[in-house]
């Protein structure tokens, strides 16, 4: 019987920790369907409905969404939207890339010898150990000097000279997902059973077709947890994203960033509900994946 | 080309390592190297580089300004040790703080009924990847004089009868020492978890077996078998405190500067990059060594990854 088990003391402290970890964000939900447009004080829910919105002052007293408000003003919003879709597809692509060169390497680091083979390990870790801003900086400058350089020999002008944007933030995401993607396939790959590739050879199969056939589906859960992984990683990215951005590639954190220095409304809850909602559901997803997975199966 | 390959397993090792290792090294050595290149440079009057060799940058981070008011050669201005200095003590209380929370926590959930856990941990995943800068703002709401906490602490007072004065509780050292808290704090919850759920039961029953009494138990069984997990979690959480600028730049406003917005400043407002670089050095340095000495006191658990 472990002492510590129904310790008061434990009980009390989780309790605790847990309404702090909620506490801001049940506030932040609340706050979305906000009367008040200047979104200082709580005035209240948005009762009525009616075709049009009608305004009081700052107050909102009626709206065709009802309480809803906030979240049909965000539908509309135009940069919202932009944002939205630039984080997409830069996370996709991102992942994608980093997923395959990182299974890859994960391969070439667990099952071959090679001469790079030290540095490259290493290399993967660096991400982990300095902050981000240090890379976030370190990439501002690489593009920088490069584009700059470019232009001048190329002698550009215009639209045509090259900048920041959706290719500098996804080839900067890639440098920061691949480590995660490759550490994780790698841990997949360290409890691995030889012998049902030894079989296969065994049987006849020649390498490829005992990597496509044996060792890939057996790799797959791990690969598609690390592009989850990476997925997230890129969606969720404020660092490197603000300073590899550029004109028409903002993505929904530096667009939360900039209205937090400009006047706030409710608008800004309702995105960060729809938000926690999509993380919600997504995390229930991954976990349930998860533990279907870890449950033994007969084939 | 392709027989030789087929033949030569190194080469093959190679080749399939080499589109990660090259990706990394342009995208994250290169751009150290040119950070250290420019660190030694001078900043040129339209905002771009000089490249030339000189230390003023890192003598200016530490304190000794070349262009004085009084007419000195030099002075010596405290002002970015200063910088460094609070960045340092922030991220150590911060990493103190959120490991006192975290691990009663961590210790719930591993102790739980293993159908529980589940439920348990993704509780503590949910805050985990709501996006960093909402996470930010939700505080800003919560520490505003009109904000949550002094509705509910005016409240109190009412019914106390006690007198009430909102507090100024946004853009103060403070407000930062929380928000980071709350950011880092499932970081170090995930790692001692993981640490923590390895111990055997059995070895709890032994110590009791042997007349330990609980806290001696949790001394001398517990603590020792989860510091793995308090070492991850302490990497995962002092690294990032030390060079976040979104929790000091919209939590403490202009009045708690930590070199992660001297850093951001330094490349986006003053243009001065050179200078930039070097503080940007200096923290990937102050970092390093302290990474390099607590892993080495402690060693290095696999639970980085598990997190």
């Amino acid at each position: 019987m472990n002492p510590f088990k129904r310790s008061p003391f434990v009980i009390i402290a989780t309790t605790l920790v847990y309404i702090f970890l909620y506490a801001p964000i049940v506030g932040l939900i609340l706050y979305s369907f906000n009367a008040s447009r200047a979104n200082v004080t709580f005035q209240g829910f948005i009762t009525q409905t009616s075709d049009r919105v009608v305004m009081d002052g700052s107050l909102v007293v009626a709206s065709p969404c009802g309480a809803f408000h906030w979240y049909c003003d965000l539908a509309k919003n135009r940069d919202v939207l932009e944002a939205a879709g630039n984080t997409l597809s830069i996370a996709f692509t991102a992942t994608i890339i980093s997923t395959i060169i990182g299974t890859m390497s994960a391969i070439a680091l667990q099952r071959y010898d090679f001469k790079l083979k030290p540095f490259s390990q290493l290399a993967l870790y660096i991400p982990i150990v300095i902050p981000e801003i240090v890379m976030g900086i370190g990439v501002l400058t690489l593009f920088s000097q490069f584009f700059g350089w470019l232009n001048n020999a190329l002698a550009l002008s215009g639209d045509a000279r090259l900048s920041l944007g959706i290719f500098t933030v996804t080839v900067s995401h890639i440098a920061f997902m691949v480590p995660f993607v490759t550490l994780v396939v790698q841990a997949r790959l360290q409890g691995f059973d030889k012998s049902y590739e030894e079989a296969a050879m065994d049987l006849g199969a020649d390498e490829w077709t005992t990597f496509r056939r044996v060792t890939l589906p057996m790799l797959l859960p791990g690969v598609l947890s690390g592009a989850l992984l990476a997925f997230t990683l890129s969606l969720d990215d404020f660092v490197i994203t603000f300073f590899t951005n550029g004109p028409g590639s903002t993505t929904l954190p530096i667009y939360v960033y900039g209205l937090l220095r400009r006047i706030i409304t409710p608008q800004v809850n309702a995105l960060s509900t729809v938000w926690i909602l999509i993380v919600f559901f997504a995390v229930m997803a991954i976990q349930i994946l998860q533990s279907r997975d870890a449950k033994p199966r007969h084939a | 080309m392709l027989k030789k390959l087929r033949e030569n397993k190194a080469l093959q090792g190679t080749f399939l390592a080499l589109p990660t290792t090259l990706w990394l090294f342009v995208l994250l050595i290169i751009p150290l190297f040119l950070t250290l290149i420019i660190s030694f440079g001078k900043r040129s009057p339209d905002g771009g580089v000089i490249y030339t060799f000189t230390l003023d940058n890192y003598i200016r981070l530490f304190g000794y300004e070349t262009n004085c008011a009084n007419g000195q050669s030099a002075c010596f201005d405290p002002l970015y040790v200063q910088i460094l200095w609070r960045s340092l003590t922030l991220a150590f209380n911060t990493t103190v703080i959120v490991i006192s929370m975290a691990y009663p926590l961590a210790y719930f959930i591993a102790r739980a009924h293993p159908q529980k856990r589940n439920t348990y941990l993704f509780m503590v995943l949910i805050p985990l990847w709501t996006n960093f800068v909402i996470r930010v703002y939700a505080w800003m709401m919560l520490l505003r004089k009109e904000g949550a906490i002094n509705i509910i602490l005016g409240t109190v007072a009412n019914w106390l009868g006690i007198d009430f004065v909102p507090l100024e509780m946004l853009y103060t050292p403070g407000a930062v020492l929380v928000g980071m808290v709350y950011e880092f704090l499932p970081f170090m919850i995930l790692p001692i978890y993981t640490s923590l759920e390895k111990i055997d039961n059995s070895l709890y029953e032994a110590a009791a077996d042997l007349g330990a009494n609980p806290i001696r138990a949790f001394l001398r069984v517990t603590l020792p078998l989860s510091m793995p997990g308090v070492v991850a979690g302490t990497i995962l959480v002092f690294i990032p405190v030390m060079g976040t600028f979104i929790v000091s730049d919209i939590l403490g406003g202009r009045q708690v500067i930590l070199i992660g917005n001297l850093i951001q400043r330094q490349f986006l407002d003053a243009r001065d990059a050179t200078f930039g670089s070097a503080a940007s050095l200096i923290l990937m340095v102050m970092t390093l060594i302290v990474t390099y000495f607590y892993t080495r006191k402690f060693g290095f658990g696999e639970e980085i990854v598990a997190a």
